[in-house]
């Protein structure tokens, strides 16, 4: 028994994260959320499953991805050994794929022939695009309009692969926005079409199971660092969005009370200017949306804030709930790093190891920068790089005043 | 007797299908809703459903998603909605209103100060659209000690022993959402709903309401026929959109569209 054994047991059997989670939506899909549900319960443990996700995970995928010591990082900061967790280096470029692989499996058992899915950076349709080409099945992305424009590459890909991008208006056209319209069309078209959920948010049991498609990522992380530090890793840096490159990672060690973890939040032009999307950071308020309680940006009437990031896959103004959990009970700190930051760790990493981050994860290493500094060369941080940053190079060429 | 028990127990008497509009408080700004509010009652309401807007409406399709938007340029919130019920109390202390809406802004206000001040107002019965009855548990409680009745959806998904649950949690009356899809969705087929309300009048005493897709006065004699009440909303707040740059003439075309509706239900 360690101090945080009774986290792993979550969430209770209706979904809830102690007061955070649940399921609320309107009716008409509660039928399939219990559907999948079952399906789920009924595959989680079944050998032949997991030996066809095991099979995707290091064919298709490339598992596992390896954990790079930064060592002249490292030594320019300072401080701590800094290991980054090479999700970049999986098909598609990001952590994103290990959950619509698996969840592409859920779809195929479930019979259905359409999969829809939100997305932000593009990321995440990106990688439900490509398992959709795999499989031969109809795909539709909902993605704010705002996004489209910021992440033209991203889109670009997705049509090669043969999805269909549908820009999102209304709102604030970004990813919150995006998911409103994925459930729309998914309460409409809930009998032939699975809803790939991109992060360890949305009604139960979408939360519990994208963790558990990403906590293959901790447990490699786990494994490595024994094999190539000798020993646990002193602390783990992540950045949270909605938080399933986090939650990837840390869940396998929520049960190593010495393992500190610092989610890392979008700071945008800093949380004391409400021009953020970091809720947890914050103290935003409890609040319900998208199915589920979490911390949330709202006004005083329970209107959803709008949020700013210069990330696309950050800027969601809600939080998975088992994060929202982890925070009140102190198992993971939460914090943020701010837009110039944030700029400021993605040139760095680029110029002195010659791995180009995606905006999100280069938040992780905005903290990083923050931390490695305040500890000893002999101690070690396990940083997520949960994705390359190609797909951001026009972003960051229109801050440096150049146009193609 | 709560006024919507009242209400239906009196259109049973009647041998009448109750008559139930919707359209979001504040739109196309707060001044209008309680002046709307009475002209669907003198047009044949017998319930009034009173939308609490919200930014991101995920059940709901265009026409109520920019209902929303409308009323919130007037940061139209709960504190509002309750003096709007109020003030149309002071009038009409008979026609039962639900609030409908989603759960966030309800949260945000707090369980507590939310069922007091609804009760105070003269609310009747609140329909959360994102919050199922197993969800309810810390929210009922408060509602039956204020006497608002909590009323819910069932759906075309839903299956029999959901819905025996939801029988067993709802009051006043059951929402049948008589189709997959948001609001303001496509046409309905009667027959499919006949054949579910009869599965759920086996589990249930409660008055069956049917909405979605419910547009004319030939949709709804249709439902009316199968259904204990007909809910119209996209109907009414697509004219509601249309004038939104004269509300004074709306009102009379309000009682229009749902005149015609009263008209074919008790012809």
């Amino acid at each position: 028994m360690t101090k945080f054994s009774d986290l792993t047991r979550l969430p209770d059997s209706r979904g809830h994260f102690g007061p955070y989670g649940g399921r609320f939506v309107s009716e008409t899909l509660s039928f399939a959320l219990e559907e999948l549900e079952k399906t789920y319960q009924s595959l989680r443990d079944d050998p032949d499953f997991q030996a066809e996700f095991d099979y995707d995970l290091a064919h298709y995928v490339g598992r596992p991805s390896p954990l790079y010591h930064a060592e002249r990082w490292s030594s320019h900061l300072g401080g701590a050994q800094i290991w980054l967790k090479r999700e970049d280096l999986n098909h598609t470029g990001a952590h994103k794929v290990n959950n619509t692989i698996g969840q592409a499996l859920l779809a195929k058992k479930g019979g259905k022939p359409r999969v829809i899915a939100e997305t932000g950076a593009g990321q995440h349709g990106v990688a439900t695009a490509t398992v959709a080409a795999r499989l031969g099945l109809k795909c539709d992305i909902y993605m704010g309009a705002e996004d489209v424009e910021r992440q033209k590459l991203n889109v670009y890909r997705m049509h090669l692969l043969g999805a269909n991008v549908i820009p999102v208006e209304s709102g604030s056209r970004t990813l919150k926005d995006a998911m409103n319209e994925a459930l729309r069309d998914w309460v409409t078209n809930v009998d032939d079409t699975f809803y790939i959920i991109g992060t360890v948010a949305g009604p139960h049991p979408y939360p519990m199971l994208v963790r558990d498609f990403n906590a293959v990522v901790g447990r490699e992380a786990r494994r490595q660092s024994l094999e190539q530090i000798g020993r646990l890793p002193d602390a783990l840096i992540a950045c949270v969005g909605g938080g399933s490159n986090a939650m990837g990672l840390f869940y396998p060690f929520v049960e190593d009370d010495d393992v500190l973890m610092y989610g890392v939040e979008a700071g945008g032009d800093g949380v004391e200017t409400g021009r953020h999307a970091a809720p947890l950071t914050a103290n935003a308020p409890r609040g319900v949306l998208h199915g589920n309680r979490t911390y949330l940006m709202s006004d005083e009437g329970g209107q959803i804030a709008d949020t700013h990031s210069i990330s696309a896959g950050l800027d969601y103004p809600g939080v998975g709930p088992e994060h929202a959990l982890w925070k009140d009970v102190g198992r993971v700190q939460y914090v943020a790093a701010n837009d110039d930051k944030v700029l400021e760790a993605f040139r760095e990493l680029t110029r002195m190891e010659g791995i180009m981050p995606a905006l999100e994860s280069a938040h992780a290493l905005a903290h990083a920068k923050v931390l490695a500094p305040t500890m000893r060369p002999d101690q070690h941080i396990v940083v997520n790089l949960s994705g390359r940053g190609d797909k951001d190079i026009l972003t960051v060429a229109k801050i440096d005043g150049v146009n193609f | 007797m709560n006024r919507i028990d009242q209400r239906f127990a009196a259109l049973k008497e009647q041998g009448r299908t109750a008559l139930i509009p919707y359209i979001t408080a504040g739109d196309p700004s707060p001044d209008y809703t309680v002046t709307y509010m009475h002209a669907l009652v003198e047009a044949g309401a017998d319930i009034i459903e009173l939308g609490i807007p919200f930014s991101d409406p995920m059940a709901d399709g265009p026409v109520i998603q920019k209902a929303c938007e409308r009323a919130l340029k007037y940061n139209t919130r709960l504190s509002h909605i309750f003096g709007m019920v109020r003030e149309f109390r002071r009038q009409d202390s008979e026609t039962p209103v639900v609030l409908m809406g989603y759960l966030n802004p309800i949260e945000r206000l707090g369980y507590q100060a939310f069922a007091e001040q609804a009760a105070e107002s003269g609310v009747d019965g609140v329909l959360v659209v994102d919050m199922p009855p197993e969800e309810a548990d810390e929210i009922a409680p408060l509602f039956k000690e204020h006497r608002l009745q909590s009323i819910f959806l069932v759906a075309p998904t839903t299956s029999e022993a959901r819905a025996a649950t939801i029988c067993a949690h709802g009051e006043g009356y059951l929402y049948y959402v008589s189709l997959k899809g948001v609001t303001g969705a496509a046409t309905l087929d009667v027959e499919a709903v006949d054949r579910q309300l009869d599965v759920l009048r086996k589990l249930t005493g409660l008055p069956l309401c049917v909405g979605f897709g419910i547009r004319d006065g030939a949709s709804a004699a249709a439902v009316g026929k199968v259904a204990d009440g007909v809910i119209v909303g996209s109907a009414l707040v697509s004219r509601i959109a249309e004038g939104c740059e004269r509300p004074d003439s709306v009102a009379e075309e309000l009682k229009e569209v749902l005149g015609e509706m009263r008209q074919a239900l008790d012809a």
